[in-house]
């Protein structure tokens, strides 16, 4: 297996003379409670091999039992991506050897998958403002993940040259769908961006759908990205698969990478190999995995153990009802219904805080507050903790009671930070940390007035300019209040105070 | 009052053992000592059992004893006791379906058979010897040494569930759990004049069977009596939420269709195809008569044909192997089991190809094999979707010949038991044992083995089958009972009667 060395070409230049086509396969645990066919947890980050029975170890004589939470998961992805439910379809089983398989073969779908033939329309932003895409979808299918290797000993973290490997079993059987589009043609130096905003736009769905929690990072999302490129008008090329892409930042770039590695290739007069690639984090490169020229045969055959799913087409009119709005549909409502600008709605949907922000406007904080602390200061801190921002442990009910505090000078804005930066570090509620930090706002006209005789006591110069109708230099007063106070004063009471001392009109 | 029972504890039926602990003449741990008493003393030379828990089945047998001592509500066969064939899991309890593969696993859960035995308060002696994965005719491709027919200890008790068959002619225990694939539960009982019933498929649940071909697979009763699998089968059959293909629908009663054993009216269809050429002089000769002993019993004899059953061996023969290669793949060395050439330094492939290449016997390789070529992407139309295909055409046959009668028979097997290793060399040879119990499997209906007599030119026993419809289980019940009666009537005695000291 030797890495010839990645010469590439200028992305624009590959552009110019190549024609690309995208392929995405994106797979995606669902967020059921049990596993796909026995009743194990699906809980992240247990201890290994916790969360395992009978049937998820694949013993001997144990038996696979759909779980019905899943086949409703699937349809209902399907319908909000357009697709056909089919009436009756059957799990087939794919056989191959790895230890990561208790069966050594995985229960999945092959020639009847329970969504075919549907699409998501997704908009990429261009020098000549946004532009829709229609992405068309082969199939959703249904199948169960592996468990989780981890190779210990050897350079590479694979299987190969390490010294042994530990299997966590406490993954195999969770239910996935694997969501596979159909070739995507035309879209030229946009693809890297139209794949991006393809899983973005699906990873949103599945979330406004509540079937999974859609989490790059925990693998709960996960991409492998075709790419073949052509000189316009010729017959596709050979097409490499870059597996287990896993950030929306790294599905734009692998997508750019190989359009760059593989025009090289094709402009050196050589042959793109069909083989997987691994996408690499750090250097933005793919290097070559497993070679796909002898394809793997996985003797496809239907699962004997299982009975076919055949939903009702009552119960796929039923669940169609349930369905919820559509990102996009949702995204230009709440635009208009909070009045806010095209700029401002891609701040919200950048910072991943659209879902928060509504959450918190429905809890009474108004729109314009709610923003700017999501996007502000609780993106910072999860930004500095390395943490979704959903996870930082912020509610929107800590986040109205923050609000209704200051509103009644209870609380100051900088004070409200310190509350959060409390709730943050698990310190409590708003009002335990309120408590236990001692934050309250130095409010009683004699304690203030007191600050403020000492400052202009300091500073008789600044006194005098206020005094004589500068009432700018206030600021350097009400500074040094603020300052004696801890920043527990609320700054306009100071100044309005400090004025009215001076006798001077503010 | 008369005692229930007459003679030696170990040669009652399972009925008669429950009646007398009923009637408190005897204990469930004498009874239990009983067969551990006849297992030690005639096993050496049977080996029906691979594995014998003397401690558990007594504990057992006391907790029932106790329980009848409370006057607990207690079913009809609390108290007997039972061989298990070792395809079955059992918790704690070595389970190594005749490989050397599973060597030293024990399952970590109770299948649904075991636990609703339990339930019934049957007593388990152990675990029964078994061709390799079920895989054979004659229990000689088990790991472990091939079981010996009590009738003639140089001849082959059938097989895969030659185990379970061979303690019941043995009269090690009154009672046996089996498995059918293709015959494996028949074919024993017709070569050692037991009663064997492959339940509808769907019947009895899989959970802890562990898969020779998922979609054939079937657990059943055996029995010396038809009364006593009726018996069993009530016990461990209905709907299981733990396996898909379980059917969710009520048992029939085949208690009451044995007791009723009338078939005046019934029409019985006789199989053109099964018969004739290829079967053995004597099995021919007591088929015969008991067709007369049915039609004189009132029932109406008609000639059916399935043409579609000459299919039946050419298809089994890819759609089995097709499954288990698939259901065999998870011995692989990495979990459980045998696991062989882990030194440190053999890839993960390498130890996983040693462990199959040390674990597995010839027949199972052999299968494998062929299995991993018929579902091979080129293959797979030709061999295992032809074979789907003649599947649904010997469907159309029985629902055909169902249409004209209520049952349908036949010869269970070809031929009564063979000398050991007659035949072992020869695969195609072997598998002819199954081309009359083969079609029920594929097609998914039930059937029933009942003892018809010995052969004359070897005085071994002969079985014929009733073919039922699926869900129609209490026909084979009625028909079985009904020809055992007659003939017991006719002999003075049960067949059994007739094995020969051990």
């Amino acid at each position: 297996m030797s890495s010839t060395t990645n010469t590439r070409m200028a992305f624009d230049q590959a552009l110019e003379r190549f024609e690309p086509v995208l392929g995405l396969e994106t797979h995606v645990e669902l967020g059921t409670a049990s596993k796909m066919f026995c009743s194990c947890a699906t809980e992240f980050g247990q201890d290994p091999n916790t969360q395992v029975c009978p049937v998820c170890l694949g013993l001997p004589g144990s038996l696979p039992v759909v779980n019905a939470v899943a086949v409703e998961s699937t349809i209902r992805m399907g319908l909000a991506l357009h697709c056909d439910i089919a009436s009756w379809c059957r799990f087939a089983r794919k056989n191959y050897f790895y230890p990561d398989m208790p069966k050594d073969y995985q229960v999945s779908q092959y020639d009847e998958p329970l969504c075919t033939n549907g699409y998501l329309d997704v908009t990429v932003a261009t020098d000549d403002g946004p532009r829709e895409f229609r992405v068309e979808i082969e199939r959703v299918h249904m199948e169960e993940d592996t468990g989780k290797l981890t190779h210990a000993g050897g350079d590479t973290g694979r299987i190969h040259g390490a010294d042994y490997s530990l299997v966590d079993y406490n993954r195999a059987g969770i239910p996935l769908i694997e969501i596979v589009t159909k070739p995507i043609v035309g879209t030229g130096a946009l693809a890297p961006l139209v794949a991006r905003a393809y899983v973005t736009e699906l990873r949103d769905l599945m979330r406004s759908l509540g079937v999974s929690d859609v989490r790059m990072d925990q693998g709960s999302l996960r991409c492998d990205v075709n790419v073949s490129l052509a000189p316009a008008g010729e017959p596709w090329g050979t097409r490499s698969e870059t597996k287990n892409v896993n950030s929306l930042r790294s599905v734009e770039r692998a997508v750019r990478s190989e359009i760059e590695r593989q025009a090289a290739v094709l402009a050196d007069g050589g042959r793109v190999i069909q083989e997987t690639r691994h996408f690499h984090e750090d250097t933005g490169e793919t290097t070559p995995g497993r070679s796909k020229e002898h394809a793997e045969d996985y003797r496809y055959f239907p699962e004997p153990d299982l009975v076919p799913v055949a939903p009702s087409a009552e119960w796929v009119e039923e669940l169609r009802g349930t369905l919820p709005e559509v990102p996009s549909v949702r995204r230009a409502r709440l635009q208009e219904q909070w009045g806010i600008s095209d700029l401002e709605m891609q701040t919200l949907v950048n910072a991943e805080a659209l879902d928060l922000v509504e959450e918190t406007i429905a809890a009474g904080v108004d729109q314009a507050a709610a923003r700017k602390w999501w996007t502000g200061e609780f993106t910072r801190m999860a930004n500095e903790q390395g943490v979704a921002l959903a996870d930082l442990g912020i509610t929107s009910s800590h986040i109205s009671r923050v609000e209704s505090l200051i509103a009644d000078g209870s609380l100051t804005d900088k004070l409200a930070r310190q509350v959060f930066e409390g709730v943050v570090a698990g310190e409590g509620d708003v009002d335990a940390v309120i408590a236990g930090r001692g934050l309250v706002v130095v409010g009683d006209d004699s304690t203030l007035l007191a600050a403020i005789e000492t400052a202009l006591a300091e500073q008789p110069d600044v006194a005098e300019k206020i005094r004589g109708g500068k009432v700018q230099a206030a600021g350097a007063i009400v500074g040094a209040v603020m300052k004696a106070t801890k920043g527990q004063a609320d700054a306009a009471k100071v100044r309005a105070l400090l004025l009215a001392h001076l006798g001077v009109e503010g | 009052m008369a005692p229930v029972m007459d003679g030696d504890l170990v040669r009652q039926d399972a009925a008669t053992l429950a009646s007398a602990m009923q009637a408190g003449e005897v204990s469930s741990a004498e009874i239990t000592q009983a067969c551990l008493d006849r297992i030690d003393a005639v096993d050496g030379e049977v080996h029906a059992f691979l594995y014998v828990d003397k401690d558990a089945a007594l504990a057992s047998a006391r907790v029932v004893d106790e329980q009848r001592a409370s006057c607990a509500q207690l079913g009809p066969l609390a108290g007997v006791p039972l061989a298990l064939k070792d395809v079955l899991t059992m918790r704690g309890v070595p389970t190594t379906c005749g490989s050397r593969i599973l060597e030293g696993w024990r399952p970590p859960y109770d299948s649904t058979v075991v636990e609703r035995l339990r339930e019934a308060g049957v007593v388990i002696l152990g675990k029964t010897n078994m061709d390799e994965f079920a895989m054979g005719s004659s229990t000689e491709h088990s790991a472990y040494g091939p079981t010996r027919n009590p009738w003639d200890l140089e001849r082959i008790p059938g097989g895969s569930g030659g185990g379970s068959a061979a303690a019941l002619a043995a009269f090690e225990a009154p009672l046996a759990i089996g498995t059918d694939t293709g015959g494996s539960i028949r074919q024993p009982a017709a070569v050692t004049g037991t009663v064997g019933v492959k339940p509808t498929y769907g019947g009895v649940s899989r959970y802890g069977l562990v898969a020779l071909a998922s979609s054939l697979d079937q657990a059943g009763p055996c029995a010396r009596t038809v009364m006593d699998a009726a018996l069993l089968h009530q016990a461990i059959a209905g709907h299981d939420p733990r396996d898909s293909t379980s059917i969710n629908a009520p048992v029939p009663d085949v208690v009451a269709a044995a007791r009723n054993a009338d078939i005046r009216g019934m029409k019985i269809g006789l199989v053109r195809e099964l018969g004739g050429e290829g079967y053995q002089d004597g099995v021919r000769q007591r088929f015969d008569e008991a067709v007369t002993v049915l039609t004189d019993l009132g029932a109406e004899v008609v000639e059916v044909s399935c043409p579609n059953f000459e299919y039946a061996l050419a298809a089994y023969y890819l759609i089995l192997p097709s499954e288990a290669s698939s259901n065999l793949a998870r011995f692989d060395g990495m979990r459980y089991g045998l696991r062989v050439g882990d030194d440190d330094q053999a890839s993960v492939e390498e130890v996983m190809s040693q462990t199959r290449e040390a674990g597995f016997g010839a027949e199972v390789k052999r299968r494998i094999m062929l299995g991993t070529y018929a579902l091979s992407s080129g293959y797979y139309d030709a061999y295992y979707g032809q074979a789907q295909k003649v599947r649904t055409l010997i469907s159309r046959d029985f629902a055909a010949a169902f249409d004209q009668a209520d049952v349908l028979i036949s010869p269970t097997a070809p031929t009564t038991a063979f000398r050991i290793g007659e035949k072992v060399d020869d695969p195609l040879a072997m598998y002819l044992n199954d081309i009359a119990t083969i079609p029920v499997n594929l097609a998914g209906n039930c059937a029933m083995s009942v003892p018809i007599g010995l052969a004359p030119e070897d005085g071994l026993p002969v079985g014929l089958q009733i073919m039922a419809p699926a869900l129609a289980d209490d026909r084979l019940y009625r028909a079985g009972s009904a020809l055992e009666q007659a003939l017991v009537d006719k002999w003075g005695h049960e067949l059994i009667e007739e094995v020969p000291a051990l």
